[in-house]
């Protein structure tokens, strides 16, 4: 038995029509595992890398490009919250929101709290700037997060 | 003149909904249907070619021209590729045509897909952009529930297309669109060495064009009101300069920063750096002035308020230095801001996202950074203003040092920073000054 679910498994298989390359479905794979493991374990890299005919060394030399992905010893939490800090959010606070965060949560730019709940990252711009400072809640963007606005926002991710 | 009524932003402005039966009340897909019925693709292409259209992503490319460069009567497969991966900081106006009018850019999709024959069309998105991404899924979907998309498209035999949502995963450097490209085929995006350009050899070695969000709404417009409708909105092009393509139709403009109000709006090109400040951003905020601004996200440079004559057009930044109008998102900072403080963010994000393939960006930017880092810290060395700018000139393809334009927008700001603004560079390095208005947290 793999890391990988039937179903993210049909979901990989299921995309391999859209592209002339396997290869190119090497993102799309990765997010899905991602989105469901909340890391890309070494063992789903040499699962998808079968899927696609590819050695896993190719489908890991992709997978750390982006900064997106996590393996197994920096898992995501339940939610992942990005901080920007793309010029527009920075002049307008974003840093301090991003301080703030990082304080009351006990954790460093890219931790996690220790109940597996929240992690805390910062962003470059995330095109959210006529609301600076803003955050990402996973991929949704939340205009005008003030620090202090800080303690509302966590008391709604913990509910 | 008359009060421009916008175009791109008609929808939104009045919160037309995104489904396509709204699109459709409001006359969406009109200008498909006319050029399915009544135009050959090579007349959209010329249509394309006649209205002057630059891209909207960045370069400013004429995108009639870019498409001509397709291989003549090639058997295909041809590939379009849609650049969402909008990342310059304080750029955000694709996002909001994607979120809220997705019909539009789809629609801009379909036609061009027409008119350069490609059958498959891979929509880039950002990963940031998941709303966006949602949106432009669930319009992809009607579409195909409608005719508008797969087999025989609007009734018309032998018009097939296929658009698939492709994400991103947090790269600036996928906005390029030979790195957009290598990403798509799965791999780090990487940059490619151009020639070949894309529409010889370009999407799993197959001809392809590269076109922006913006660019593609722009496509139904065009299509639909006609080239010399376009070509009428903006700045025409010198007739006295031949290779001048003029900054022609309706262009959307972030307004980010100090301002009173940040937002997106939509006008002709050609309106100065001032004019877009006080009769569309509100003028600065808390009443303070205009210390300078970045006039076309960070990569284009950055100017003192000295200089806010400057025309928002694709000729007039390069007038004051900028490397161009870029994507024509200007953000602007108050009178207290360190403009140390502005270039070593920036000098940071161009560390972060350079791709690391060619040398001289790679540790150019790393440079740059420590540098910046340390004048802001009060540690800054006399030389340090000759090295940072011996190094903007260095890197880049203008000087021809590496693949692609990264480093030229990496460097550019800081050159420009270090020769508008040398007195402050000087005040920091003489003084030790130090800076603590942006916290150093998440600084590594």
């Amino acid at each position: 038995m793999g890391v990988l679910s039937e179903k993210i498994v049909a979901d990989i298989k299921a995309l391999l029509s859209r592209y002339p390359s396997k290869q190119a479905v090497t993102l799309p794979a990765l997010h899905m595992v991602q989105d469901e493991l909340r890391c890309v374990p070494l063992e789903a890299i040499r699962e998808i890398a079968d899927l696609l005919d590819l050695a896993p060394s190719e489908v890991h030399d992709t997978m750390s490009f982006y900064g997106i992905f996590r393996d197994e010893q920096h898992k995501l939490g339940k939610t992942r919250l990005w901080v920007c800090r793309g010029l527009a959010c920075a002049i307008r606070g974003g840093e301090d929101t991003l301080a703030t965060l990082c304080d009351k949560l006990h954790v460093k730019p890219g931790g996690t709290t220790p109940d597996g709940q929240i992690t805390v990252e910062f962003a470059e711009c995330i095109g959210v700037c006529e609301g600076a400072p803003a955050v990402l809640i996973d991929d949704r963007g939340r205009p005008d997060v003030t620090p202090d606005k800080v303690d509302g926002l966590l008391a709604e991710l913990r509910r | 003149m008359a009060d421009f009524e916008p175009v791109l932003l008609r929808r939104i402005l009045k919160n037309a909904s995104p489904s396509l039966e709204a699109y459709r009340g409001d006359g969406g897909y009109k200008a498909l249907e006319k050029a399915l019925n009544t135009m050959t693709p090579q007349q959209v292409t010329q249509a394309v070619i006649d209205s002057k259209l630059r891209g909207r992503g960045g370069a400013g490319f004429p995108t009639g021209v870019k498409w001509t460069f397709l291989p003549k009567g090639h058997p295909g497969p041809i590939y379009l590729c849609i650049n969402a991966d909008e990342s310059e900081p304080c750029t955000f106006n694709n996002r909001i045509l994607m979120d809220q009018d997705p019909h539009q850019v789809i629609e801009g999709i379909i036609l061009s897909s027409y008119a350069i024959g490609a059958t498959t069309a891979y929509y880039y998105v950002r990963y940031e952009y998941g709303d966006a991404t949602r949106a432009t899924q669930k319009a992809i979907d009607e579409c195909y529930a409608a005719g508008l998309l797969g087999k025989n498209i609007a009734g018309k035999q032998g018009f097939n297309l296929d658009i698939f949502v492709h994400r991103g995963a947090g790269a600036y450097i996928c906005g390029e669109e030979t790195g957009l490209i290598e990403s798509l085929e799965g791999k780090r995006a990487w940059p490619r060495i151009k020639p070949p350009f894309p529409a010889v050899e370009g999407a799993f070695r197959k001809p392809t064009i590269v076109n922006n969000v913006e660019t593609m709404a722009c496509i139904t417009h065009i299509v639909e009101r006609g080239a010399d409708w376009f070509r009428s909105i903006g700045v025409p092009p010198d007739p006295n300069n031949p290779r001048d393509n003029g900054s022609t139709g309706p262009k959307l403009f972030c307004i980010s920063g100090h301002v009173n109000k940040p937002g997106v709006v939509e006008l002709p090109m050609g309106l100065t750096v001032r004019d877009l400040l006080e009769k569309h951003g509100g003028g600065i905020w808390e009443g303070k002035k205009a210390k300078g601004a970045i006039p076309g996200g960070v990569s284009m440079g950055v100017i003192p308020d000295t200089e806010f004559d400057m025309r928002l057009d694709f000729n007039g930044p390069a007038k004051y230095g900028c490397l161009g109008l870029g994507t024509a998102a200007v953000t602007y900072f108050d009178q207290d801001t360190s403009i140390v403080d502005v270039l070593y963010n920036i000098c940071r994000f161009f560390e972060h996202e350079s791709c690391g393939q060619c040398t001289p960006c790679r540790e150019g930017t790393g440079w740059m950074h420590k540098i910046v880092d340390r004048i802001r810290k009060g540690q800054g060395r006399y030389d340090d203003l000759k090295i940072l700018e011996e190094v903007g000139d260095q890197i880049g393809i203008t000087p021809g040092t590496t693949i692609c334009g990264l480093a030229d927008g990496a460097g550019w700001p800081v050159k420009l920073a270090v020769r508008k603004f040398r007195s402050e560079f000087e005040s920091y390095i003489k003084n030790g000054k130090k800076t603590h208005s942006l916290t150093l947290v998440g600084a590594h």
